[in-house]
């Protein structure tokens, strides 16, 4: 076997967004030695894009609000599969994570008397986003990072990992390269935090960088850990679809937060048109009401724009289906009607939505102050991802954890807007505390040269291929299929399509060859990323079969009502032992007395 | 589909050219499309960074037709496109290949800048009171996405390549929201004089100009600072006084 280079620390965390760079900070502070490795710059994970806000139940805006209420309103918004432990850690915990990041130097926008000031979001009864206009996550990220880099942990900017490596059933080490030059690296470690992101890049449409391509949940699930809830993936309902070269860029669901309405060709705010049971005592009756709530009316109740995302897309695929979209194929988003009802509306909307307002000026040569904006749904969040202990962040292989966007069960079905930034660092400051205290009760493990060489080798293939497969084109491919028929509206036959299309792809995808050599050649990365997408993709499909009814963002045309035989379970993806994919229904944990009282309270 | 021929700087620190690719463009693109485009189909190992295509991660900084700018933010129909559109990397920092720089110098500078030191807090829960209006400034610095396009045109860093002895404007401003953070304590201005070069700087606002989050550089930042600079070094009681008031 070649030398490779060789780095060794306690913990190695895998991932600097908001939940990476939260783990490494708990975990030197803790007392041992941390590398973090990330596939861009410091500082430009996707947790960067995050707009609207971190849900918590502060209560600076509305002091009925706290944690009982917040773990309501996510086990509702995630239809009661959630995994319950760990939506009660969240809402207890958030506020003191976002406490925190103003200790360490977050400016969030203030209420006027001085405090943190809360926004309206789907889902979430009162006002709960702390908030910095529409760019949270740059504030988030950006304190993260300045925090973190004076606590003495290493970082490997611009490497990939490839491979977890084990010992026994233990983990011990990761392999992978640096951009750079290509060159293959071994990293040891006592314990390991997954923190890799999301999965949109499985999507043609997606709100999701480059880097979102699963690769966390491809790594744990190759080393033998669990995937839970892949079915559900969250596609948000507004996304710009026009200029083309824009489609599936987010438009953050704090312009509905500030009064944001949504209307069909017709000029019909269709929104108050079907309003789901479990919702209706807490929905507006009529728009006067609903813009009142928006002005923080504490009487009033909050407008249908703001019910979850999976409805809110689905109501606007009615729309687009049934002929009545706008002309580019989505519907209207309007803010600029709020000059009705208030007198500085251009000002207000620039100062609340700065971005939205620069990004629809620059790249679709709109105005949003003056004119409505034309946005359909676009792949955006796994709610999906590695199955971890509650408490700990462990996964079931012993030294294996995972944080934030990759780990999964707090979202249950669907994720309420602004959970992910609070999810991120109450479970990423979780996973670094655990993964600490696991390096410090264990030693290295002995690195096993035959499965580096193994790696390397596949590694390289491409570049032996030669001129094989273009490997833009099966990730496009990829894409599409994914997008066409696992996508808002499933069935079982064009999945089972998808299924074996995907087997086409992977044999694709062993042909796939790479031109130049290996310094800095993003041709060579995305050959090496189609194995981690095939595999999410091919899990997000077998577990929406699984799931035969819709419930939350997964809506299957061919069972389109709840099934209680599926009220209660959870779907669990694992490799078995002939390298075949297998799904099973596991039971959801069950929920103590207290907490289910608090669900009643709260109906 | 029309097309446009976009010539692009190809190669590494020891040798490289410009190459001519064209490709179709449509209705709304960017340059970064464009890239895109002729990364998937024609030149697979063209190295370039992005992340999110919408101005927020500050990834994709490249000189077009000479000027610094987010190549996701540029739009194509404001580009003559009767002729080539060049694209090259940013000039300030050593060249790596193709788009992309060795822009590490500006993480170690960032680690040499003392970090935020608050007040104790306000109320009993750990928490502080500020004011929307005392945060309004620090929080316009705060907007920056790190895509060191300031850096790129700063004459003392891109001519002088005086990179020992001067941070560039986007570590005054970091400096500077800081220093204007109505919480903190801690003093940066003997630094800013000595080891981070602020006499370097003579307002030229070449930064403030190309800074794709608008934000004033030169005047709400650097020059404030240069002010709280000349007043400390004379008069040290005078600034120890508006600290103190500043912590009050
Ligand atoms: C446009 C947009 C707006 C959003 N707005 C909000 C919002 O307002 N509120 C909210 O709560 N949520 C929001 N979200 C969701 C939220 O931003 C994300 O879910 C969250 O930031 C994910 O954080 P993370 O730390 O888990 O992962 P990420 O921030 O995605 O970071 C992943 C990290 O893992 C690294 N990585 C991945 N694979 C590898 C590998 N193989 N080797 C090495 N490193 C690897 C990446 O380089 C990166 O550093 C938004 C999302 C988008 C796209
Ligand atoms: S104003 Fe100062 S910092 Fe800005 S470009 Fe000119 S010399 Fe550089
Ligand atoms: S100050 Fe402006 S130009 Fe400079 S790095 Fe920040 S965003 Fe870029
Ligand atoms: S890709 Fe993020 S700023 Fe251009």
């Amino acid at each position: 076997m070649p030398d490779y280079q060789t780095f060794q620390h306690d913990v190695l965390v895998i991932g600097a967004g908001g939940a990476g760079l939260r783990a490494a900070i708990e975990a030197s502070a803790a007392g041992v030695s941390v590398g973090l490795v990330c596939k861009s710059l410091l500082g430009k994970a996707h947790t960067v894009m995050a707009e609207g806000g971190i849900a918590a139940a502060l209560g600076n805006v509305d002091d009925r609000d706290n944690w009982k209420v917040h773990f309501a309103d996510t086990m509702r918004g995630g239809q009661y599969v959630n995994q319950w432990r760990m939506a009660e850690l969240h809402a207890k915990e958030a506020p003191d994570r976002v406490r925190e990041l103003e200790a360490w130097g977050a400016v969030f926008d203030r209420t006027k008397d001085g405090r943190i000031l809360q926004r309206n979001f789907g889902g979430h009864r009162y006002p709960r986003l702390a908030h910095v206009g529409d760019r949270t996550g740059l504030e988030m990220i950006r304190t993260l990072q300045d925090h973190g880099i004076h606590q003495g942990i290493e970082v490997y900017m611009e490497h990939t990992v490839l491979a977890l490596l084990k010992e026994g059933e233990r983990v011990i080490g990761a392999f992978g390269y640096e951009r750079e030059r290509g060159r293959f690296k071994i990293f040891r470690a006592k314990a390991i935090v997954l923190a890799t992101g999301g999965l949109g890049r499985a999507y043609k449409i997606t709100s999701n960088s480059w880097e979102s391509t699963g690769d966390g949940l491809s790594l744990a699930y190759e080393a033998g850990a669990e995937l839970i809830d892949m079915e559900f993936v969250q596609f948000h309902p507004t996304g710009m679809i026009w200029p083309p070269s824009v489609m599936g860029i987010l438009v953050t669901e704090g312009v509905r937060g500030e009064g944001g309405i949504l209307t069909n060709k017709d000029g019909r705010r269709f929104m108050f048109e079907q309003i789901p049971e479990n919702y209706r005592t807490q929905t507006a009756d009529n728009p006067e009401e609903g813009w009142r709530y928006c002005q923080g009316d504490k009487d009033a109740r909050r407008p249908p724009e703001l019910l979850t995302r999976d409805h809110v897309a689905r109501c606007i695929v009615r729309e687009i289906k049934e002929g009545r979209g706008s002309p580019h194929g989505g519907v209207y988003l309007d803010i600029a009607w709020i000059k009705e009802k208030m007198p500085n509306a251009a000002e207000h909307i620039k100062r609340k939505l700065p971005s939205m307002y620069h990004q629809f000026k620059q790249l679709a040569d709109i105005d949003i102050t003056e004119q409505p904006m034309e946005v359909g749904p676009t792949t955006h969040y796994a709610m999906g991802g590695i199955h971890v202990d509650a408490d700990t962040q462990m996964s079931r292989i012993p030294g294996l954890f995972a944080a934030g966007e990759c780990a999964a069960g707090i979202n249950g079905a669907n994720r309420l807007g602004g959970n992910s930034l609070s999810d991120i660092v109450v479970f990423g400051k979780r996973a670094g505390e655990f993964a600490a205290k696991f390096a410090k009760e264990n030693s290295l493990g002995q690195i096993d040269n035959g499965k580096i060489d193994l790696v390397a080798r596949e590694a390289v293939a491409p570049f032996e291929n030669g001129a094989g497969e273009n490997p833009y084109s099966i990730q496009r491919d990829l894409q599409e299929t994914m997008q066409d028929l696992v996508g808002i509206v499933r069935n079982e036959s064009e999945m089972r399509t998808a299924l074996e299309k995907l087997k086409i792809f992977s044999e694709r995808a062993n042909r796939a060859g790479v031109v130049g050599h290996r310094e800095f050649n993003p041709g060579w990365h995305t050959a090496l990323d189609l194995k981690t997408l095939l595999t999410v993709s091919e899990a997000i499909t077998r577990a929406a079969l699984e799931r035969k009814e819709s419930r939350g963002a997964q809506f299957r045309e061919d069972c389109p009502e709840k099934d209680d035989r599926f009220a209660k379970v959870n779907t669990m993806i694992s490799k078995a032992a002939d390298g075949s994919m297998q799904v099973r229904l596991d039971p959801l944990p069950e929920m103590p007395d207290d907490l289910k009282q608090v669900i009643e309270e709260m109906k | 589909m029309p097309t446009a021929t976009f010539r692009i700087w190809r190669g590494d620190a020891k040798s490289g050219a410009f190459e001519d690719y064209s490709t179709e463009v449509s209705q709304g693109m960017v340059v970064l499309d464009a890239v895109h485009d002729i990364q998937a189909k024609q030149a697979n190992d063209l190295a370039c960074r992005w992340n999110c295509k919408a101005g927020k991660c500050g990834s994709c900084s490249a000189e077009v037709n000479g000027m610094p700018k987010l190549m996701c933010m540029s739009r194509l129909n404001d580009l003559p496109l009767d002729k080539p559109v060049t694209i090259e990397p940013i000039k300030a920092f050593p060249l790596l290949k193709d788009l992309i720089t060795d822009v590490s110098w500006n993480f170690e500078v960032k680690k040499k800048i003392k970090k935020f030191k608050p007040r104790p807090p306000d109320a009993a829960d750990g928490t502080w009171r500020m004011a929307q209006e005392d945060i309004d400034r620090v929080q316009e610095f705060r907007k920056c996405i790190e895509c060191f396009l300031c850096q790129d045109v700063c004459h003392v860093l891109r001519d002088h390549r005086k990179h020992d002895e001067f941070i560039g404007p986007r570590f005054l401003i970091y400096v500077a929201a800081l220093e204007m953070h109505p919480l903190d304590t801690e003093d940066r201005l003997e630094e800013l004089r000595k080891a981070h070069g602020i006499g370097y700087c003579n307002i030229t606002k070449c930064c403030t100009k190309v800074c794709p989050e608008n934000i004033q550089i030169t005047d709400n930042g650097i020059i404030p600072l240069k002010e709280r600079v000349v007043d400390d070094h004379y008069d040290p009681l005078g600034w120890i006084w508006k600290k103190l008031k500043k912590n009050r």
